[in-house]
């Protein structure tokens, strides 16, 4: 008697294939587009993670300021070099120390010109960075002594002003004084935030107070610290150094800050946990609007069938056997609508993923999450209606139009 | 045998309806369908209920057919006190002894012939080889072998209502209602499905039939008229042999 029903209830799904197809439709598209979003924003999570954990773990960023939030701070006094002399004198551990200070400025080759961002620095931050050279050399040590006109340019910068040629012994007018390309860095690509790593060139910190910015200050110390040492504890020694160079009261908070990649990474991951969550709501949102239209097409198919359960009433079908019916047929439909749905949102984002360039993520929690929730709606709205028409005399269901 | 199996039916009681009342809405505004109905009538009769519209005959066959229930009053099919059946135990009823033909047919849109007749039997849980089997001979007897794949919306009136008593008579019924099986057909089908219930009525099945058209109540061997839900005349047909 059941598989009677079932086949009973896939003949009904046949012959009303249209009708059959609309139902499946508001399925398949909110399952499909609840996974896709939420498998995006997991797989764009994993990502900022990696990219950080690519940095390395062992980096500190000391800045100037407070930090009140993402990407906030408040403003206090720069470093000096030789607060970058003190804390590589003073803090044990360390592997390596690079202050760095950056300036937008527009680099010119000819009739090329490009806006981009100075830094000066040392060959530390090479270390620091993990960041090897393509061609060409670091600094030498004159030339950081005294402050020569050269550069370390990155890849964007030789497309952008040479047109890829080879960059090596060319000049680059930079605040209209001219610097000597000595090195090329190896391609990056972009950054967790977006930027691109490659636009940028280096000169040596003293080349740049002297030429650049005309002041000694410093915005930005890195710190690399040796390997097997705890981080947390470089990072209270170097906070605890700082507050002592800055003459802070202990009642003072501090107006620098200290962080390493853990924060960094907290940091950026809850915004992109945030923007999950976001896209996961609207994703929600698809996925009710589709539940409202398996509503309105089980609600409307069944009224207009209550004839038929007439006449399956009238010629002797038991109320249970015509409701198993319509139950097989909601069941059928709601999880055929659910695999296609979850089908249609893993091809969407296998497509994507290289599109959008984010790792795939599989979540099992979501998929079973929008599947269950859109079978659900099926079976309730197929099943009920069906069971009031189901309930009616068999003569007044005939009468019905 | 067949006249001798016959006769043996015929003294037979099927159905016995004692002093049946059906009373629609309540209050002020009830309205009494059946005033006190009194009717026997005997295996393999073929009875025509007639009456002006609004008289009680359709609201009858309902009730004879456990469509429906009656208000008061006592209705016994089989020896069987149908009025204290539950809604179940009267579907059992239905699927076991009853065959309804409507007006409108009432076949299931989309559906092929065969398919239609099937029907009935998947609900007795008859096996897919026998149900088709015994779905094709029905057909044939009502002379639509042949058609069994064409759907309602490729078939004539005349055709619909033909595999409509296909339907009926596949389970083999010990009654056949009909409520106005001709009255969406022209005179020539008409006969036709007379014919054919004549024919079924020869074969043993008693028919009820509801009709307001004196032409096809010549086909009975018993003529009811009902007005104002109450019986009217009881008359034994000429028909009769």
């Amino acid at each position: 008697m059941l598989w009677d029903t079932f086949i009973l209830a896939l003949r009904e799904i046949r012959r009303h294939i249209l009708r059959s197809f609309l139902t499946i439709l508001g399925i398949v598209i909110g399952v499909a587009s609840v996974i896709t979003m939420v498998t995006l924003g997991n797989g764009a999570t994993v990502q900022v993670t990696q990219q950080i954990a690519s940095l390395g773990s062992n980096l500190l960023m000391v800045s100037p300021g407070k930090r009140l939030g993402p990407g906030q701070a408040s403003t206090a006094p720069l470093f000096k070099l030789a607060d970058v002399e003190a804390i590589s004198r003073d803090v044990s551990s360390i592997a390596a120390i690079a202050p760095a200070s950056s300036k937008a400025a527009t680099a010119v080759v000819g009739n090329e010109n490009w806006s981009t961002t100075i830094t000066g620095t040392n060959n530390q931050y090479f270390k620091i960075r993990m960041w090897p050279m393509q061609s060409g050399r670091q600094f030498s040590d004159s030339e950081l002594r005294a402050g020569a006109a050269v550069c370390v340019i990155g890849n964007t910068i030789r497309s952008k002003l040479f047109g890829g040629q080879d960059p090596l012994g060319k000049r680059i007018r930079l605040a209209k004084l001219s610097f000597e390309v000595i090195g090329l860095l190896e391609t990056k690509g972009q950054s967790t935030m977006g930027q691109d790593q490659d636009d940028l060139v280096l000169i040596p910190l003293r080349a740049f107070e002297r030429r650049i910015s005309g002041n000694q200050d410093i915005s930005l110390i890195q710190v690399s610290v040796a390997d097997g040492i705890s981080t947390e504890k470089v990072q209270s020694d170097i906070a605890h150094l700082m507050r002592q160079r800055r003459h802070l009261a202990p009642n003072e908070d501090d107006n620098f800050n200290v962080m390493d990649m853990k924060e960094i990474t907290k940091m950026l991951t809850g915004t992109t946990q945030v923007l999950t969550a976001l896209l996961g709501a609207v994703a929600a949102v698809s996925l009710i609007v589709g539940g409202i239209g398996i509503m309105n097409i089980m609600l409307v198919s069944v009224t207009e069938r209550t004839r038929e359960i007439g006449i399956r009433l009238a010629i002797g079908a038991l109320e249970r056997e015509v409701l198993m019916q319509f139950l097989v047929e909601a069941v059928a439909l709601s999880s055929t609508g659910g695999l296609l749905g979850i089908l249609l949102g893993l091809l969407a984002c296998m497509g994507l993923k290289n599109v959008l360039q984010v790792p795939f993520v599989f979540n099992p929690t979501i998929v079973l999450v929008s599947f269950l929730f859109s079978a659900a709606v099926g079976v309730i709205f197929g099943y009920f209606p069906a069971r009031k028409a189901a309930r009616l005399d068999p003569i007044e269901a005939l009468r019905h139009e | 045998m067949i006249m001798i199996a016959t006769d043996q039916q015929e003294n037979q009681l099927l159905i016995k309806l004692q002093s049946v009342k059906k009373i629609y809405g309540s209050g002020q505004a009830a309205m009494e369908a059946l005033r006190g109905i009194n009717l026997d009538i005997e295996e393999g009769d073929f009875v025509a209920i007639m009456g002006p519209s609004g008289s009680g005959k359709s609201t009858c066959l309902n009730i004879l057919g456990c469509l429906d229930t009656p208000s008061e009053g006592s209705y016994s099919f089989k020896d069987i006190a149908v009025e204290k059946l539950s809604r179940s135990q009267r579907t059992q009823l239905r699927r076991h002894y009853l065959g309804f033909v409507f007006q409108g047919y009432n076949l299931l849109s989309r559906t092929s012939a065969l398919e239609n007749v099937e029907l009935p039997l998947i609900y007795r849980g008859v096996h897919i080889k026998e149900r088709q089997l015994l779905a094709c001979q029905a057909l044939q007897s009502v002379g639509l072998g042949g058609w069994e794949t064409h759907t309602p919306g490729e078939l004539s009136g005349g055709q619909q209502q033909r595999v409509a008593i296909a339907r009926a008579i596949v389970t083999e019924p010990a009654v056949l209602l009909a409520d106005e099986p001709t009255g969406n057909l022209d005179t020539v089908r008409s006969h036709e499905i007379m014919e054919l219930l004549t024919q079924l009525n020869n074969d043993g099945i008693a028919i009820i039939m509801v009709t307001h058209e004196p032409d096809m109540a010549k086909y009975a061997k018993r003529v009811i008229h009902f007005r104002d839900g109450l019986i009217e005349s009881d008359k034994q047909n000429g028909r009769k042999q």
